[in-house]
């Protein structure tokens, strides 16, 4: 849910950001750094580097077994970084924070936990056309297990999803799995609606937030959803270590996913208990120095401001496409929602019929780093009707000079493909 | 670091511009073959139309896919037209000796000579195996700058993967 505030966000200091984020000092092709890939991965501030080298430096040890000092001051970190995080989303306790390896292992527990316990074959799954593979593949397997039925709400031709069938198409679901925030076309669907309708028709929500806690103000109460999966590497943190919360009481009845160690709290022979949540579902020795980094990063977005992170994003978006617009006219594609309409800091585009890859590699010599591809969204380049696209996609540290650099270096393609 | 002259020679541009034997072949009696490139999303589908006398009388190529995987399909649709199924696989090995610098090399399906990826096999040792093979790489030799740019090697080899499927099963329908 967007904040409601009455003062304006204050602005970022992107130059003093930028000075943060050590890689951006390193030249590509000569060119300085220009990163627009933030959708697929951020890049990582001092702080968060600083603070995973000083735990390994002074702290580490394997958590919630030794009772020497270090396992105790390793686990307390860990524990903390738990407490931050669930803070940060506004959950209702630490307990219903699950670290994961990434957001798509979040989904996938849900569908392997929940999904296997609690569906029977008349039952229904709804998911979206415009969802990552990450929250759609899950959801396919789970299909050719369980035999239930999967039924999927449709995109809109304004980039919206098309939600005039909702009540229908939720109507006797067991679950509605759906991206907070689209990472091809920036989409925000309007999760209370989302949440209300399932929860009217007796589903749960599961919700794909990896492109939406990094840059939106997130209150996991007021937006009222069942299951949320982010990643640590999307929000300025490290890699390996992503958050699947959940409401305890579906935690607590959900079977374990992965099993073995920490997540064991009695094993004979005839059989075994599992621990209380979350640890029941953090098998093994979980991403301890992540964890510590992803609470860094935590850290660092709360002292700039969510909703600063937010008004940011949205300005910066919006500058982006009516430059493009103004710059390329006809000849450049931008898709997804219009760039007043609610969006999140990305932007897909084709421009003329230069391939995206090529694209891609054109503004490489330029030191601009986008995706190109599929996005892991095969289902939806195919109501788009293409096999790719470039995107760019925005953090706290771009500004305009940024997008201007990006801008600039899309017609260099017309000197090969023009 | 190598420019985007090194990768996008002035003869690559030609074919991704006009490609040749671009189409269809009706199937059957056509072998068709599909490739996939997951990371980006590119297809090719290889069209094979082989003689009795085990001779590629016709070859299409559809599909899409960015300047290096179209302009690679053309030059291979090219080079193997008019080709026995023998010096069509030559050429492929000819071509994946060029590719396979850096160790890079084309896996999955085909013949079972592939190219080793030797670390030090280069693109000229690429140009005495097509000597000895008696092969011509004549254009796709301007596909060597692609091995510097090795994200797009996958571009460059995806419809010659695709080949080396549709002439396993001439192969099979032959033998």
């Amino acid at each position: 849910m967007e904040m409601t505030t009455t003062a304006a966000p204050q602005a970022l200091n992107v130059a003093a950001i930028k000075k943060d984020f050590p890689i951006l000092e390193r030249l590509v092709n000569g060119k300085r750094l220009v990163y627009l890939d933030s959708a697929a991965s951020s890049q990582k501030p001092l702080p968060v580097i600083e603070a995973m080298s000083h735990y390994y430096t002074t702290t580490h040890a394997n958590v919630h077994r030794g009772v020497y000092q270090i396992a105790q001051e390793a686990t307390e970190l860990y524990e903390a970084a738990r407490a931050k995080l669930a803070h940060f989303v506004g959950a209702a306790a630490p307990e219903e924070i699950v670290f994961t390896k990434n957001a798509t292992e979040g989904i996938n527990l849900v569908a392997y936990s929940w999904g296997r316990q609690k569906l029977a074959p008349q039952d229904v799954v709804v998911t979206t056309e415009i969802e990552h593979h990450a929250n759609f593949v899950p959801w396919l397997q789970l299909r050719e297990q369980r035999g239930n039925a999967l039924r999927f709400l449709r995109l809109a031709p304004d980039g919206r999803l098309d939600l005039d069938d909702l009540a229908q198409v939720v109507s006797g679901a067991k679950l509605l799995a759906v991206t907070a925030a689209s990472n091809v076309l920036g989409t925000l669907p309007p999760l209370r609606q989302l949440v209300d309708s399932a929860h009217e028709a007796g589903a749960l929500v599961l919700l794909d937030a990896a492109q939406y806690v990094p840059h939106i103000p997130t209150d996991l109460r007021e937006i009222g959803a069942d299951f949320v999966s982010f990643t640590g590497h999307k929000m300025l943190g490290p890699t390996g270590v992503g958050v699947l919360w959940a409401r305890r009481e579906l935690l607590e009845e959900m079977p374990a996913f992965l099993t073995g160690g920490e997540m064991i709290r009695d094993v004979r022979l005839d059989g075994f208990t599992t621990n209380d949540v979350p640890w029941k579902f953090e098998a093994g020795t979980p991403p301890i120095a992540e964890a510590v980094g992803l609470a860094a990063a935590v850290d660092y977005l709360e002292a700039l401001g969510m909703a600063s992170v937010r008004a940011h994003s949205r300005a910066l978006t919006r500058y982006a496409m009516e430059a493009l617009k103004e710059r390329y006219g006809a000849s450049i594609t931008l898709y997804g929602p219009r760039p007043d309409d609610e969006r999140a800091g990305i932007v897909s585009f084709s421009y003329k019929d230069v391939h995206a890859h090529d694209m891609s590699q054109v503004l490489d010599e330029a030191g601009v780093c986008v995706r190109a591809g599929h996005h892991c969204a095969k289902p939806l380049m195919r109501c788009l009707g293409v096999s790719s696209t470039a995107r760019a996609s925005f953090s706290v540290y771009n500004d305009e000079a940024d997008v201007d650099a990006l801008v600039d270096a899309i017609g260099q393609a017309d000197k090969l493909f023009g | 670091m190598p420019g985007l002259e090194d990768l996008y020679r002035e003869i690559i541009l030609d074919h991704y511009r006009n490609p040749r034997n671009r189409g269809e072949l009706e199937s059957p009696p056509a072998l068709r073959a599909e490739g996939f490139n997951p990371l980006c999303g590119d297809e090719v589908v290889v069209y094979l139309a082989i003689g009795p006398d085990g001779v590629i009388k016709d070859l299409k190529v559809s599909g899409q896919g960015c300047s290096i995987s179209q302009s690679s399909a053309s030059m291979m649709s090219a080079a193997v037209k008019g080709k026995t199924l023998a010096q069509a696989r030559a050429t492929i090995r000819a071509f994946r000796a060029m590719m396979s610098l850096h160790g890079q090399q084309l896996d999955g399906a085909g013949d079972g000579a592939a190219a080793t990826g030797e670390p030090d096999e280069d693109a000229r040792s690429a140009s005495e195996l097509a000597a000895e093979e008696g092969i011509a790489l004549g254009d796709l030799e301007a596909l060597q700058g692609v091995v510097k740019f090795p994200v797009r090697i996958k571009c460059a080899t995806l419809s010659w993967h695709t080949l080396a499927q549709a002439l396993d099963e001439a192969e099979r329908a032959l033998s």
